[in-house]
């Protein structure tokens, strides 16, 4: 398969604090890796230099072939190919559900507003929302948000989500229904990064899972042997926190 | 009660003559402090050593200083300091805009920095570049939240006006100062029903724009 991500020997360091380095990763079309981790290990830092959203200091980050790099003149489009929805509701406050969903289609690729409008309310129904695309955020609930902060990506076509933790600031009620979400997109053959402390979710999303610890990957595999077969005390450890 | 003197010759004309005067000077100083202050304001975000000492001076002086104080020294202060012979008009919109500089000033900095940088990032993730991100998602916000209180800059502006009369500008105030000492004799009991016009005018003035902002706020409401 085709590969369209490809991470070589990055490093981020703040000053003289190293968040990660020598950073190794290879996302073909198509597949859904999972990054777990501890809390600031880094996990989220990583997902946020993939779209240029933070600067690497070292080693690079090629999306599609093109260099990630936030200095560069085609960064709008590199970052078009890489739909990233965050933990907290980042929605747009001052627009209505279907207003948010239009901004980028319609400026940034300058498709016709009928279009875009049409393949929205697809979209929204298509997460249960379809009743809301008049509603401003401020009327959702935190999952309804969620789902359409996901919507939002879609609509722009990536080659490539990242999802940053996009279920930890819920509701425990309202995890399921944004997960049921992703859970569609991973059938439907997206490519995905996801990072999540929804160990159970991962297991069933994943293609392939990456344990990050103290700024380098520990481990990496198939879901299987990455929870039922661990091979460092490391990943154990973190592992075994998550049962009682 | 003293409403007869106000319809006697011109005199409500003249009343509202005063208002027209005080809502020029209001107006015109709103335009200036609104260009002003949203410049200022995002200079205060740059986080510039030099730019906020001096803006935080600028800030203080403003608030400790009565308008009166400032009216004072432009106006007659610079024409005996500097020589220069400023118009009263001039000086009075020279003070209404530093004072109103500064709070516009205040305000753009502190909705500027109230937008999460969340909000800037999900924008530029979307693709969107500095500039559709500032039209588009930034700027809004900020509008919507700067609006009601600039309103209230406003209409606290029009209230203030009545000071500059201290200066010789004739004013509604000094309008009805005048209508009153016209009719000391004939019409005793003047002040009270001038006074009372002239509140209401004041209320007519500020009013609608209370409303507009209470209207924009529910409207906008986050």
């Amino acid at each position: 398969m085709e590969e369209i991500l490809k991470v070589n020997n990055v490093c981020k360091r703040y000053e003289d604090i190293t968040v990660f380095e020598n950073m190794n990763l290879t996302v073909k079309r198509g597949e859904v890796v999972v990054i777990v981790g501890p809390s600031g290990c880094g996990k989220s830092t990583f997902l946020r230099c993939l779209n240029a959203l933070e600067d690497i200091q070292d080693g690079e980050i090629l999306l599609e072939g093109e260099k990630v790099d936030s200095a560069s003149k085609n960064i709008g489009n590199i970052r078009e190919k890489a739909g990233m929805v965050f933990q907290s509701y980042d929605l747009f406050p001052h627009l209505t559900v279907l207003q948010n969903l239009m901004l980028a289609p319609v400026k940034v690729k300058k498709r016709d507003k009928k279009e875009v409008e049409k393949e929205a309310l697809g979209l929204l129904e298509r997460v249960g929302l379809l009743t809301k695309k008049d509603s401003f955020p401020r009327q959702l609930s935190g999952g309804q948000k969620q789902r359409v902060a996901i919507v939002r990506a879609l609509i722009m076509h990536p080659e490539i989500l990242l999802l940053d933790e996009i279920t930890a600031a819920l509701d425990p009620e309202m995890v399921r229904e944004v997960l049921d979400v992703v859970l569609s997109l991973a059938k439907e053959g997206r490519t995905m990064i996801i990072v999540t402390h929804e160990m159970q979710f991962a297991r069933a999303v994943a293609d392939r899972m990456v344990f990050i610890d103290n700024g380098r990957i520990v481990e990496e595999g198939e879901p299987k042997e990455f929870f039922d077969n661990p091979k460092t005390d490391r990943l154990r450890q973190f592992l075994q926190t998550f049962s009682y | 009660m003293g409403f007869e003197v106000l319809l006697k010759g011109n005199n409500m004309i003249r009343l509202l003559t005063g208002l027209a005067v005080s809502l020029k000077i209001s107006f015109v100083s709103v335009a200036i402090s609104i260009v002003l202050g949203v410049a200022l304001g995002i200079l205060m975000t740059l986080k510039n050593p030099v730019i906020t000492v001096v803006s935080r001076i600028y800030l203080e002086i403003v608030r400790i200083m009565p308008q009166m104080v400032l009216l004072f020294i432009v106006y007659f202060g610079t024409t005996k300091a500097l020589g220069i012979n400023l118009e009263a008009e001039t000086a009075a919109v020279i003070v209404f805009s530093f004072w109103g500089t500064a709070e516009m000033a205040d305000l753009v900095r502190g909705a500027l920095l109230s937008i999460p940088a969340i909000q800037y990032e999900s924008s530029i993730s979307l693709g969107l570049n500095k500039l559709q991100t500032y039209i588009y998602v930034i700027i809004p916000q900020i509008i919507r939240r700067m609006i009601p209180l600039s309103i209230n800059l406003i209409t606290r502006m029009i209230k203030t006006t009545s000071l500059v009369m201290m200066i010789g500008i004739v004013e509604v105030l000094k309008v009805g100062q005048q209508i009153i000492e016209a009719n000391r004799k004939a019409s005793p009991t003047a002040a009270f029903g001038v006074f009372l016009v002239i509140f209401l005018l004041y209320f007519a003035a500020c009013w609608p724009i209370s409303m507009l902002s209470r209207y924009l706020e529910k409207k906008w409401e986050t």
